[in-house]
């Protein structure tokens, strides 16, 4: 503690310059937090879903539609307990500068379905009971100030037309990875509209026993295999990683990114160590001479590395964490529940630890090894 | 028995593909409380027996011993400490670290002490009181003239209380009247406070302030005046 004051005073020295540096290690792991939070979130998304649940899509692709008269089919398929279905909608809200997804649902048994969204009982009844209205996720009343009762119009898109719905309630999700930026809607609304009656975008089924989801999916896919709308049915996890593989490149691109940012600048910290290390040569040689050893002066240089790197990742890291947690940041409801990860944290204080070394090894052995004769002459 | 013993000592460096011979079979020695001039051309190896007595560089062969330790033998973990003991230094110039003031500057050598922080603080204010700057010190080296620096300087090579004391060239880059009172502190130190010094110098007027005067030339000690051996 008693040689602290030397460390402070040596790191005033050029303050805008250590500024900068701590500036630059701070970016560089708010950049890494970011980066892999999207890699995180990406991968949560797509383990999340219920063992007990399984999604039919249209085997030729999920743009094609499913005949509504499945529903009874697949409520009748042994190891099937429920079934809901929905359709994605696409609108538009205003000048559709915040994006947010709307479902066509069944109701009831899309409630059901999904316990994870939840909702007042009163809400959810007014829901299943009115043919316009609609369920928000919380954070749209954050986004538009929007309140139950109100009427909202979205312009259709792959329906064309204004749609006004009526809020009825606003969920909250139990799980973080379901957005909370979704609007519901009723499909028989949407089936009325349009005029085009009995068809579902998807299915989704909640089975008996989520060990046997293969051999139901397969029976399930079998019993229209051979019918104008073949299906392919698979768990909902299956599902959402399918939606998640198509980020793959994404992630492998933002994990290098990442990696490229922060070594990037790991170089622009060690130089700018070195650069300061090397205007000391005089000093570190003075130093000697009054007797501080080259362990002592080896900690020295290594604290000063420690104090920038360290103070540059509670800024960085800790700012990442705070600020995504405090604007409760979801990349426009495409990545639900973007949260700094402990193990972000924890591998980010790993890179600081890297990042100390790096930066502060070579002129902490520099000043540890300097020649005190030959570094007077040189200076002098 | 002298304070510093010097035997046989042989110096030369390498100089590209050239060995330049600086001392060859040098022997000196240095009493206790005594005050040392040591005058010379440049390049006739003045500095390099200050290196040598303070540690900081090695003889090619021969033996330096200072207050009875094998200064020539020790490694460079036991030079450190060692010089933290024994030894304080004065440059021509550059001496302070410009972040700290000039009280941090003299608390440098007390840093590698045990003392405690009320007896680090008696210690710089009684040896900045010595030099005369009790009203600098919170100042940093630039708000300090270059006699004041030095001044600040010897403070700091004193506030150990060290068992000698080596210059060189302290008032190579002082004016007349800095340069004098440099001096005339070193006398003061000398007499007053029986400190051991071996001052560097080419200027004959600060050689005068020393009760001894050795000229090296070519290696060799040519001249002496006062007690030597």
């Amino acid at each position: 503690m008693k040689y602290l004051h030397l460390v402070l005073a040596n790191l005033g020295r050029h303050k805008r310059r250590t500024l900068l540096t701590i500036a630059s290690v701070a970016l560089a792991l708010f950049l890494f937090a970011s980066l892999r939070t999207v890699v995180t979130t990406l991968a949560a998304a797509a383990q999340f879903g219920s063992a007990r649940r399984l999604v039919s899509t249209n085997a030729t692709g999920i743009v094609f539609p499913l005949p509504l008269s499945y529903a009874n089919k697949l409520q009748a398929t042994p190891g099937v307990e429920a079934v809901s279905w929905a359709n994605w909608f696409g609108g538009r809200y205003g000048d559709n500068k915040r994006f947010f997804a709307q479902f066509a649902v069944d109701p009831a048994s899309y409630l059901e379905m999904y316990p994870e969204i939840s909702l007042p009982e009163d809400q959810k009844q007014a829901f299943i009971r009115e043919r316009s209205s609609a369920i928000i996720g919380r954070r749209l009343v954050d986004i538009f100030g929007w309140k139950l009762g109100q009427d909202v119009t979205i312009q259709g898109t792959i329906y064309p037309g204004d749609w006004t719905f009526t809020i009825r309630g606003i969920y909250t999700p139990t799980d973080a990875v379901i957005n909370d930026d979704m609007m519901l809607f009723q499909h028989e609304y949407l089936e009325e509209r349009t005029g085009r009656p009995g068809q579902a975008g998807w299915y989704v089924l909640r089975i008996d026993d989520g060990d046997q989801s293969a051999s139901i999916a397969k029976g399930i896919d079998d019993q229209f295999r051979n019918s104008n709308a073949a299906t392919k049915t698979g768990t909902e996890q299956a599902f959402n990683a399918s939606f998640a593989t198509m980020w793959g490149n994404v992630s492998l691109l933002m994990g290098t990114i990442g990696m490229a940012v922060v070594f990037a600048i790991l170089l622009v910290t060690a130089n700018a160590m070195m650069m300061s290390a090397r205007e000391r040569t005089r000093e570190v040689a003075v130093l000697k001479t009054i007797g501080f050893t080259d362990r002592t002066l080896f900690g020295l240089v290594m604290v000063e590395a420690g104090l920038i790197a360290g103070i540059g990742a509670v800024l960085g890291l800790g700012g990442a964490k705070l600020l995504y947690k405090s604007t409760n940041f979801n990349a426009g409801g495409f990545l639900p529940g973007f949260d700094v990860t402990t193990s972000t944290l924890l591998i980010g204080a790993g890179v600081t630890l890297l990042l100390m070394l790096a930066s502060g090894l070579v002129p902490a052995v520099r000043a540890a090894r300097l020649p005190v004769v030959q570094a007077l002459r040189r200076v002098e | 028995m002298p304070l510093v013993e010097i035997r046989a000592v042989d110096k030369a460096f390498q100089r590209d593909s050239e060995r330049v011979e600086i001392f060859t079979r040098l022997n000196l020695d240095i009493e206790e409380g005594s005050f040392t001039a040591l005058m010379g051309p440049s390049g006739s190896g003045k500095s390099t027996l200050l290196n040598l007595v303070a540690g900081l560089d090695r003889p090619t062969s021969g033996s330096v011993r200072v207050a009875g330790a094998e200064v020539s033998a020790m490694s460079p973990n036991q030079l450190a400490p060692w010089r933290a003991r024994h030894i304080g230094f004065v440059f021509q110039q550059l001496n302070l670290l410009p972040v700290l003031t000039a009280w941090q500057n003299v608390e440098l050598p007390l840093l590698l002490t045990s003392l405690s922080r009320r007896e680090r603080d008696e210690r710089i204010r009684l040896a900045l009181g010595v030099v005369g700057l009790e009203d600098r010190m919170k100042h940093f080296p630039r708000q300090l003239s270059g006699g004041q620096e030095q001044r600040v300087a010897i403070a700091r090579a004193i506030v150990a209380d060290p068992t000698l004391v080596l210059l060189d060239e302290p008032t190579g880059q002082l004016d007349a009247k800095s340069s004098q009172d440099v001096l005339a502190l070193l006398s003061r130190l000398n007499d007053e406070f029986k400190k051991t010094i071996i001052m560097v110098t080419h200027d004959a007027h600060a050689a005068a302030s020393a009760r001894t005067v050795l000229h090296l030339e070519k290696g060799q000690l040519i001249e002496r005046q006062g007690a030597m051996a």
